[in-house]
């Protein structure tokens, strides 16, 4: 009856790949409403800005044989759509020759390991402390002290940074201040290198956690209060479960269908990075990318970034759309 | 007036000595801003085994209130201030809530009052019926439960392929009929049925209803039958209570309700029932005359009473038993 059909996988898969054209063309067209050549424009506005921009000319020779810039319109489209599909995002224009798509499969592993793994642990915090505050059983003393853990999420997310280094690393020196891995270490498989990882990682995982729980457990709470005035609630009470059956199969199993939506998402967004945090610690992900190509006007590098994000947002909603009958009976495949 | 011989039979069999339960002065009130809200006051009756007591009266007279008390359910700002209910000689407002949970569905279930929206959403109808048996019965080898379950549905009259779905692709009769299967699935002594047909079409009412009868005759189960419906009282009920504002007006054998009500408010409400036979939920023309939080001294219906007198007004007439089985609280027929 739930089987996943071709019908809509069909339709998610256009639905993914429409998304990810139109993202690409807004890209296209962006810099294109400026008169004039908007490669020259970029080039000159960078060497109005820092006086010599190094290899301008052979950049500038690299573009035109990219896009075609002196070709119609059109020809120019087809050219960068064939090579934005094949993820050839072109030179970064601060730090010609690197390209942006390398300078992105540098940044990317720092990201997506440091990010994925914060939004998941605040995730499952943020939502376990939500769920109790809504829950009529939980200890009253446990339900004083818990509301205590969504004040950090209200304290402006750099001071909060800046604390956990000032006190953490330069106080305590349990762990590192800034940076992604000790000097001088072999990057790659090592007990010494994932250890320094780890070890970096903590703080501005403790940052991110800390600060976006606050948001993931007042959904929650929400959502526990009303699932909790749910007649099935009060059906599971007279049948004489146990508490934390009723709480865990019943209440939380309800209340979380809607953050699993959010999650999926924020986990989309993931390769945007986290720019703040990215920035306080010095990490070197994708976040502190885009900062750099914002400080350096690299417009390629911005939009590569942008449109890595418009493609894992779009991969993320599809799987999630490919999940949701699974996790909730009700949405099936046939419909919608 | 005509019951099936079946139904003469089993009303037969009911015996009057032992009581499954006793309600005594019962209480409820809902705290609110502007005062308590009495919504069950001083209410007593007991249901004898094998038999159904209907619980009757308007809409907001107290009914699930009274219901959810006996199960100790009452929702917040609700709660229990006076009064006993012994379940099989058991004292339920004093036990704790360990104590409770064990006798909870083993001994009293429930038929919801929304049984469209009493059905966990994410659970299958087996695990849900599995639940409630393995909690109290602990793990159970999957054949024999599986075949348990199968059979309790087949009891309510549902097809095997029940046994798989989901509540939301289950018509409302079908997930009422669920519910009914997953209250006897422990074979309880008693079971409170809350308007069990409404908010279902009238074919399904009666399929609802046949169940019900089926059950009853079947297993010999209490059960409390709340509901407008007095089509369905009539079809089931051995005796029928009678509530009017949080107070229970006058009990007595479901024929005497209906042949000879002596409480003007039930004289009020047969006659609002156009045949036995159509199945309409109860409207009168005028509803409660007081607020809840605010009852009038006396007796708890003399503001809409045609009989009133001056004693009414002053003095609250006690449930008395004035005929053998028929108890009535007016100052009529003394
Ligand atoms: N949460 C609440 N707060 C305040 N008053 C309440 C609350 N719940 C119920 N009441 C009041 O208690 C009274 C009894 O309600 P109850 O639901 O028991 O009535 P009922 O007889 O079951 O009605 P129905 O036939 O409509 O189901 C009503 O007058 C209602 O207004
Ligand atoms: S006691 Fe008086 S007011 Fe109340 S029902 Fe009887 S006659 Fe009417
Ligand atoms: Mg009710």
């Amino acid at each position: 009856m739930r089987g996943l059909t071709l019908g809509y996988l069909v339709r998610r898969l256009g639905m993914f790949f429409l998304t990810i054209w139109l993202g690409a063309t807004i890209i296209f067209i962006v810099p294109r409403l400026a008169p004039g050549d908007p490669v020259a424009a970029m080039v000159t506005r960078l060497q109005a800005q820092s006086g010599y921009v190094e290899g301008s000319a052979e950049m500038i020779e690299a573009w035109r044989a990219r896009f075609g810039l002196d070709g119609p319109i059109y020809v120019q489209y087809v050219n960068y759509l064939r090579s934005v599909l094949t993820f050839n995002l072109g030179f970064s224009l601060s730090s010609f020759p690197s390209r942006v798509e390398e300078m992105i499969a540098q940044a990317l592993p720092w990201t997506v390991g440091l990010l994925s793994v914060a939004t998941i642990i605040s995730f499952v915090i943020g939502n376990a402390i939500g769920a109790l505050l809504a829950w009529r059983r939980t200890p009253a003393a446990l339900r004083a002290i818990l509301p205590l853990s969504f004040t950090f999420t209200s304290i402006p997310f750099f001071m909060l940074a800046i604390l956990f280094i000032y006190v953490f690393a330069f106080g305590l020196r349990w762990f590192p201040p800034f940076g992604a891995y000790g000097r001088g270490l072999v990057k790659g498989f090592n007990w010494p290198f994932i250890k320094s990882v780890v070890e970096h990682g903590v703080l501005p995982a403790f940052s991110i956690v800390v600060a976006s729980m606050g948001f993931w457990g007042l959904g929650m709470r929400g959502m526990m209060i009303t699932t909790d005035g749910e007649d099935y609630m009060i059906l599971a009470q007279a049948k004489g479960l146990r508490p934390a059956r009723i709480f865990w199969n019943y209440g939380i199993r309800n209340a979380v269908l809607p953050q699993f939506t959010a999650l999926a998402l924020s986990l989309g967004g993931i390769v945007g990075g986290s720019t703040l945090v990215e920035y306080v610690f010095a990490y070197p992900g994708m976040g502190y990318l885009l900062y750099q190509g914002i400080v350096n006007n690299d417009y390629t590098l911005i939009q590569g970034i942008v449109f890595m994000l418009i493609v894992t947002t779009a991969t993320a909603v599809f799987i999630i759309d490919l999940l949701y009958p699974f996790i909730d009976p009700r949405i099936s495949y046939q419909k919608r | 007036m005509s019951f099936s011989q079946a139904s003469e039979n089993a009303r037969a069999s009911v015996s009057q000595e032992a009581a499954v339960l006793q309600v005594c002065d019962l209480r409820v009130y809902y705290d609110t801003p502007l005062g308590a809200v009495r919504a069950v006051d001083g209410v007593s009756f007991e249901v004898y085994q094998g038999e159904v007591l209907g619980l009757v009266g308007e809409s907001g007279c107290g009914k699930t209130t009274a219901a959810m008390a006996v199960l100790r359910l009452v929702q917040p700002p609700g709660r229990i201030v006076g009064g006993q209910v012994f379940l099989n000689g058991v004292e339920l407002t004093r036990l704790s809530e360990g104590e409770l949970r064990r006798i909870r569905w083993r001994e009293l279930a429930l038929i919801p009052q929304g049984a469209m929206n009493s059905l966990n959403p994410v659970m299958k109808v087996r695990d849900q019926i599995a639940d409630a048996i393995e909690t109290h019965e602990g793990k159970q080898p999957a054949r024999e439960l599986k075949e348990r379950i199968l059979q309790l549905l087949a009891t309510v009259g549902l097809p095997a392929r029940v046994y798989n779905m989901y509540p939301h692709e289950l018509s409302g009769g079908m997930k009422q009929r669920v519910c009914i299967a997953m209250a006897i699935a422990l074979n309880p002594p008693l079971i409170i049925a809350d308007e069990p047909t409404s908010a279902l079409d009238v074919v399904v009412q009666r399929v609802v209803g046949e169940t019900l009868l089926r059950v009853k005759e079947q297993l010999g189960v209490s059960i409390i039958l709340i509901g407008h419906d007095m089509g369905l009282q009539a079809q089931l009920a051995n005796r029928v209570a009678v509530m009017y504002a949080g107070h229970l007006v006058e009990l007595a054998p479901v024929l005497a309700i209906f042949s000879a009500p002596l409480h003007p408010y039930t004289q009020l409400l047969i006659e609002a029932i156009p045949t036995i036979k159509q199945r309409k939920p109860l409207k009168l023309t005028e509803g409660l005359t007081h607020d809840l939080r605010n009852p009038p001294p006396g007796c708890i219906f003399h503001l809409r009473c045609p009989h009133a007198m001056d004693v009414c007004r002053s003095e609250k007439p006690p449930l008395r038993e004035v005929r053998p089985g028929h108890f009535l609280a007016c100052y009529l027929h003394a």
